[in-house]
């Protein structure tokens, strides 16, 4: 399996939808690193959207803040596997922006649709390719039990 | 100096899969210039054709952003980290 997200973990995520909402939500997957290329999730950092200009359609992620997950992660042996968002009444797959704004390539990007304010479909995309012709394909994901 | 470099998930495979690497130096350009020369594969996905940080890839010493320090004549010391991380952001 590509992604595997404990259950509490994939509940926290959408439910930070819907906290946000109307407003984009945004934040980091830790875990690790399987050696068959799979990704487990060991938890899911929120983090604040720092375009306060636009919350409704974009988000952006403080360098400073992935800096210090990056570092605790490794610190714990962990790394970062993958990123979530939402898209407040708008469909979980990824836009043009989502794909520009793109550049962990081998990491996960985790999207959620939030409904009026209800989180709907989460879907997953792995990014792939280098910078210039980079491309985010749809990855299976399991919601595990723990 | 010696000091430790951070490397994000998505350099590894160009940093010989390793998350952390040592390099000599005694300023942040020293730093990244004795880290591609280690790792030359590295260099493209770091540095754009004019010799400059990619705008996507974000450098910090410790807790500061370089692009508000010195840049590459930013000095460094024995214990210092330096981290990579390439930004995040998305939309509609």
């Amino acid at each position: 399996m590509a992604l595997r997200i404990p259950r509490a973990l994939y509940d926290q995520l959408r439910q930070h939808g819907e906290a946000t909402y109307p407003h984009e939500c945004c934040g980091v997957l830790v875990g690790e690193f399987d050696e068959a290329g799979g990704k487990v999730v060991k938890a899911a950092v929120q983090c604040g959207n720092t375009r306060t200009d636009s919350p409704q359609n974009r988000y952006h992620i403080a360098p400073s803040e992935l800096v210090h997950i990056q570092r605790e992660a490794m610190l714990a042996g962990q790394d970062i596997v993958g990123f979530y968002h939402s898209h407040p009444d708008h469909p979980a797959r990824w836009s043009s922006t989502d794909l520009d704004e793109a550049h962990w390539t081998g990491c996960s990007y985790v999207i959620t649709s939030v409904e009026k304010g209800r989180a709907v479909l989460t879907n997953s995309f792995l990014l792939l390719g280098e910078e210039d012709e980079k491309r985010l394909e749809d990855e299976l994901y399991e919601v595990s039990a723990e | 100096m010696s000091i430790k470099v951070l490397i994000p998930t998505p350099l590894r495979p160009y940093a010989g899969k390793q998350p952390v690497i040592e390099v000599s130096a005694q300023t942040v350009g020293e730093a990244l210039s004795d880290l591609a020369a280690q790792h030359p594969d590295l260099r493209k996905h770091l540095f754009s054709e004019d010799g400059k940080l990619r705008s996507f890839v974000n450098v910090y010493l410790n807790d500061e952003n370089i692009r508000y320090l010195s840049e590459n004549a930013t000095p460094v010391k024995e214990t210092d980290i330096l981290s990579i991380v390439p930004s995040v952001a998305g939309g509609i």
